[in-house]
């Protein structure tokens, strides 16, 4: 059991018994959940929303205590003010953290009928306001008919670390989580002895840890040598602020005790391998865009590869088969209104349907007349991709879509303070690999693969075989148009969904596929996700730009070495 | 007489050179006349836009000579040629810039007006020389060239060809267009270079030097031919052809392939760069767009639609499929890319030998009708 700090059982009141206040706790955590978030929402936009009843459970006797807390706000003096605030800190009532946030904000206020009031909006002539005992609405006040109690800079700080202090009592992890880290470089030497209770009783590892941390802070302020072992290794920016100055000799108490260059060697030690972390993870994050980036690369170049190895035919309409999967999922989300994740699901298949038809149409209305003429093929193909942007700009918009991203899939997961990733990246990352890998079970362990196989190694030995090499071309194009839709599919959650959005990755798609090798699918996995991480890697010294044209040249001068590819087919098949 | 010697005139002695020549002499003649003994008003008047626009299509059409010459003889299909059109075009622009002077915006008496608004102190050295005609003009024919011949060397050298080749060559323009979009390569960023004055002292807003512009490209279109005409009937040419067809043959023949294709597709980029360096001054503005991956293959296009391996074939379709443009971007700016597309799905699987095939074809047919022999011009 936690109080918060001084404060003696006789003071809290009906919540002494220790076993019954920790259940209780329990019990109200998921209320006063979203009690918080309810509140907090409507203090971050200013809505002129409800809150629930902010104490159900208050009765006559607490609303009594309540207000002599309050009444003693409404003074004069700006000390005595203090006092009272401090008085509200310790007095235990669940609505305390409402008023002193209200009180801060300036949004706490008496009516002319001598009633506090809680302002939900204060823009505007007329405010809606609520009882803040109570916590019901009171429809709307004219500012006149209110008067607000006034607070000063000192007042305003000291509102600031008790509602971080109060919020360290809190039964929601989430709400200790974020005031323990408010309280990081923030802690003074009244907070420096509670806070170390504090500490003993925190359950969450986590905010135990930041807690540690933000009173190392205070101990390596004043010197402490010891603290410095708490802070080691702690990646977050205020962590290697503190620790920063301690090495720079900028800490105050310095003066004090006397010039200490042991603890500023410490610091600076620590200080050190905390960059040395910090590189790494840098060096993480690049390899994670990177690897996301080339898992991109991948989904777009591989039907490509598959299109182009098995056939020798280069469709330049590949880029808008990825575009028509892209517009398959905006066209499920708007059937599926509020379902974003169920459509994005079905996108999928309807994708790689869609891709995989308009694929087929291509394959049968073209490409079968021009056998044998890559170079027209490629001109033809061209054609089609034109007016297949057409299509789309003039029958749905030139403008972009919006496609929506499911919840389930934006957010991204912290895994320390220097280094979060991003959901959907991961999601995209994730999906590649799948459609590499069926793309390679079918390759290898399936009849079609068996088939496409032959008919890349050997096209008139497969046919006197008996294998029809036409239905082999129709499935394959199929195979490799789907997979661009569903390349589509993943790419509608990271960019814009457009009629130019094909155009932007077809040629990285054939740089993808020429430098991974021909006929190759593995060739294409490394290449797109090197590709990627070596574009990732550039970015950071030579811009977004110069890092793309850095990557262009160096794939022109690799084929020159390289005609083949990473990985050249070998044998009768490669002089196709 | 010793016919090596005179191999550059060896195309006077063909008809179809003639007549090309014939027919363009005329068209210049007639358009001239038209635009100067006319008076405006007159329902036959060429007005200056309208010779600033022929210009523009002779101009297309000397780089689709070029595209031709590589694509149609060598069997090259270059993704790339926009490349070589605009660097000759940025050489030309960087020259006109200099001839603004000090009646730029800004007024500054040596640096173009971008350079002024991003604060650059000095003009980088590599725009030395462009104030001096022939420096610019020099650096017309030598940039594109300087380019096809590293380009070509390295790529020729390791027997990069067919769809390889065209795949890297849009990636070489499509490279040089994001380098060119930079600011901080001093060529004017997104907005090019613009807002030219004059050329060689004449004032470039005056019909007069429009219609001189378009003579001098007729002129050049004219050049340009000729000697794409001579290359491709040489030796040289014949090997140009053979390689093109059985590239591993010709090797094996002892001819070093690699070599040809690196000499033609260098002078076929250097005629790009002088279609370009003609371009410039009659548009008025050259920009990164020219770059774009997507005006290389409409380049290949035009051919593709004139007909390949003819060179007259190549100014037939520029000309055409540029008229086309202008008139449906006008009239239906949203089908023309309907059309366009359209073209090269139509023109690849019923015309694969373009318009010249059509006229061969008719030609043919009219001169079978007196012999026996009706059907066969079905299998060409």
């Amino acid at each position: 059991m936690r109080y918060p700090p001084m404060l003696g059982p006789a003071t809290a009141g009906a919540r002494a018994g220790t076993d019954a206040a920790e259940d209780e706790r329990t019990s109200h955590s998921r209320g006063s959940w979203l009690l918080a978030l309810a509140l907090s929402l409507a203090l971050v936009l200013g809505l002129s929303i409800t809150t629930p009843a902010a104490a159900q459970d208050s009765t006559p006797d607490d609303d009594a205590a309540a207000m002599t807390l309050l009444e003693a706000l409404d003074v004069d003096s700006f000390p005595t003010k203090g006092e009272a605030i401090d008085a509200i800190v310790h007095s235990d009532d669940s609505r305390a953290r409402d008023w002193l946030q209200a009180l801060l904000d300036g949004r706490l206020q008496r009516a002319g009928d001598g009633r506090f009031v809680v302002v939900l909006d204060n823009t505007g002539r007329d405010w809606p306001v609520q009882d803040a005992l109570s916590g019901e609405p009171l429809g709307q006040m004219s500012r006149r008919e209110l008067d607000r109690i006034g607070i000063n800079n000192a007042l305003r700080n000291q509102l600031r670390s008790a509602i971080a202090v109060v919020d360290l009592y809190a039964a929601d992890v989430g709400l200790r989580r974020a005031s323990a880290e408010r309280l990081l470089g923030e802690v003074d030497s009244d907070l420096a002895g509670p806070l170390a209770e504090v500490i003993e009783e925190e359950p969450d590892a986590r905010v135990r840890e930041r807690l540690v941390q933000a009173l190392a802070i205070y101990r390596l302020e004043q010197g402490e040598l010891q603290a410095i072992d708490d802070l080691r290794g702690s990646l977050h920016p205020r962590v290697r602020v503190a620790l920063a100055r301690a090495a720079s000799g900028t800490v105050e108490s310095r003066a004090a005790n006397g010039d200490d260059p042991i603890v500023a060697d410490a610091a600076r030690e620590a200080l050190n391998s905390i960059e040395q972390m910090l590189k790494l993870n840098r060096a993480a994050e690049t390899l994670y865009f990177g690897l996301s980036l080339g898992s991109v690369l991948v989904l777009a170049a591989i039907g490509l590869a598959i299109t182009f190895g098995v056939m020798g035919v280069i469709n330049m309409a590949h880029g808008e088969l990825i575009m028509l999967g892209a517009y398959t999922t905006w066209a499920m989300q708007q059937l599926l209104p509020g379902q974003p994740g169920l459509a994005l699901i079905l996108a999928i298949p309807a994708g790689f349907l869609v891709a995989a038809l308009a694929g087929i149409a291509i394959e049968r209305g073209v490409i079968q007349f021009l056998k044998g003429r890559p170079l027209e093929t490629l001109l033809a193909t061209f054609g089609i991709s034109l007016i297949l942007q057409q299509l789309v700009r003039t029958g749905i918009s030139p403008l972009n879509r919006t496609v929506i991203t499911p919840e389930w899939m934006s957010g991204s997961i912290a895994v320390n303070d220097a280094l979060s990733l991003t959901l959907n990246r991961m999601y995209v990352l994730g999906f590649a690999l799948v459609v590499f890998a069926v793309l390679m079970l079918i390759m290898r362990r399936t009849r079609l693969g068996l088939e496409v196989r032959a008919v890349t190694q050997n096209r008139a030995m497969a046919r006197s075989m008996g294998i029809r090499a036409t239905r082999v071309d129709i499935m394959t194009f199929a195979l490799g148009s789907g997979v661009a839709g569903l390349a589509g599919v993943a790419l509608s959650q990271l960019t814009n969904v457009g009629p130019n959005l094909g155009q932007n990755y077809i040629i990285d798609s054939f740089m993808v596929v020429v430098f991974g090798g021909v006929g190759n699918l593995w060739g294409t996995l490394v290449a797109g996700l090197s590709l990627g991480v070596i574009n990732q890697v550039l970015e950071p010294w030579a811009g977004a730009v110069m890092a793309k044209i850095i990557v262009l040249v160096f794939i022109i001068l690799f084929i020159q070495k390289r005609p083949r590819g990473l990985f050249p087919q070998k044998g009768r098949a490669a002089e196709g | 007489m010793d016919s090596s010697r005179l191999w550059l005139l060896r195309p006077f002695g063909e008809r179809s050179t003639l007549i090309f020549l014939g027919v363009l002499l005329a068209a210049m003649t007639l358009v001239t006349l038209l635009h100067v003994a006319v008076p405006p008003g007159h329902p036959l008047y060429v007005s200056a836009y309208t010779v600033n626009l022929f210009g523009k299509y002779l101009s297309y059409a000397l780089l689709a000579v070029a595209v031709d010459l590589v694509w149609g003889y060598l069997g090259i299909l270059s993704l790339g040629h926009g490349a070589f059109f605009a660097l000759g075009g940025y050489a030309m622009g960087m020259y006109l810039m200099r001839q603004i002077g000090d009646r730029g915006v800004y007024g500054h008496p040596v640096l173009p007006d971008f350079m002024v608004f991003l604060n650059w102190d000095s003009l980088p050295w590599y725009w030395y020389g462009f104030d001096m005609a022939w420096f610019a003009f020099l650096m017309v024919l030598l940039v594109p060239g300087a380019l096809a011949l590293v380009f070509g060397f390295l790529a020729f050298r390791s027997r990069v060809t067919g769809v390889y080749l065209s795949i890297i060559t849009q990636a070489l323009t499509f490279a040089l267009m994001l380098a060119f979009f930079r600011n901080e390569m001093g060529f004017g960023g997104n907005n090019g270079l613009t807002d030219f004055r004059e050329i060689l002292g004449f004032n470039l807003r005056s019909s007069e030097t429009r219609l001189g512009l378009f003579l001098a490209t007729g002129v050049a279109l004219a050049l340009g031919y000729v000697l794409c005409r001579a290359i491709v009937t040489s030796k040289l040419g014949r090997v140009c052809v053979a390689t093109r067809d059985a590239e591993a043959r010709t090797r094996f023949l002892g001819y070093r392939v690699e070599r040809f294709q690196l000499f033609v597709f260098t002078v076929s980029a250097m005629l790009a760069g002088l279609a370009g360096a003609l371009y410039v001054p009659q548009v008025g503005i050259i920009n990164p767009s020219e770059f774009s991956p997507l005006f290389s293959i409409e380049i290949v296009l035009w051919v593709a639609l004139g007909g390949r391996a003819t060179l007259y074939g190549a100014v037939i379709g520029a000309i055409l499929v540029n008229y086309a443009k202008t008139v449906f971007t006008g009239a239906m700016p949203d089908a023309w890319l309907f059309a366009l597309g359209g073209l090269f799905v139509l023109v690849t699987v019923f015309l694969p030998k373009g318009v010249a095939g059509l006229l061969a074809l008719r030609l043919r047919r009219r001169r079978d009708a007196d012999g026996s022999f009706s059907g066969k011009e079905a299998s060409a």
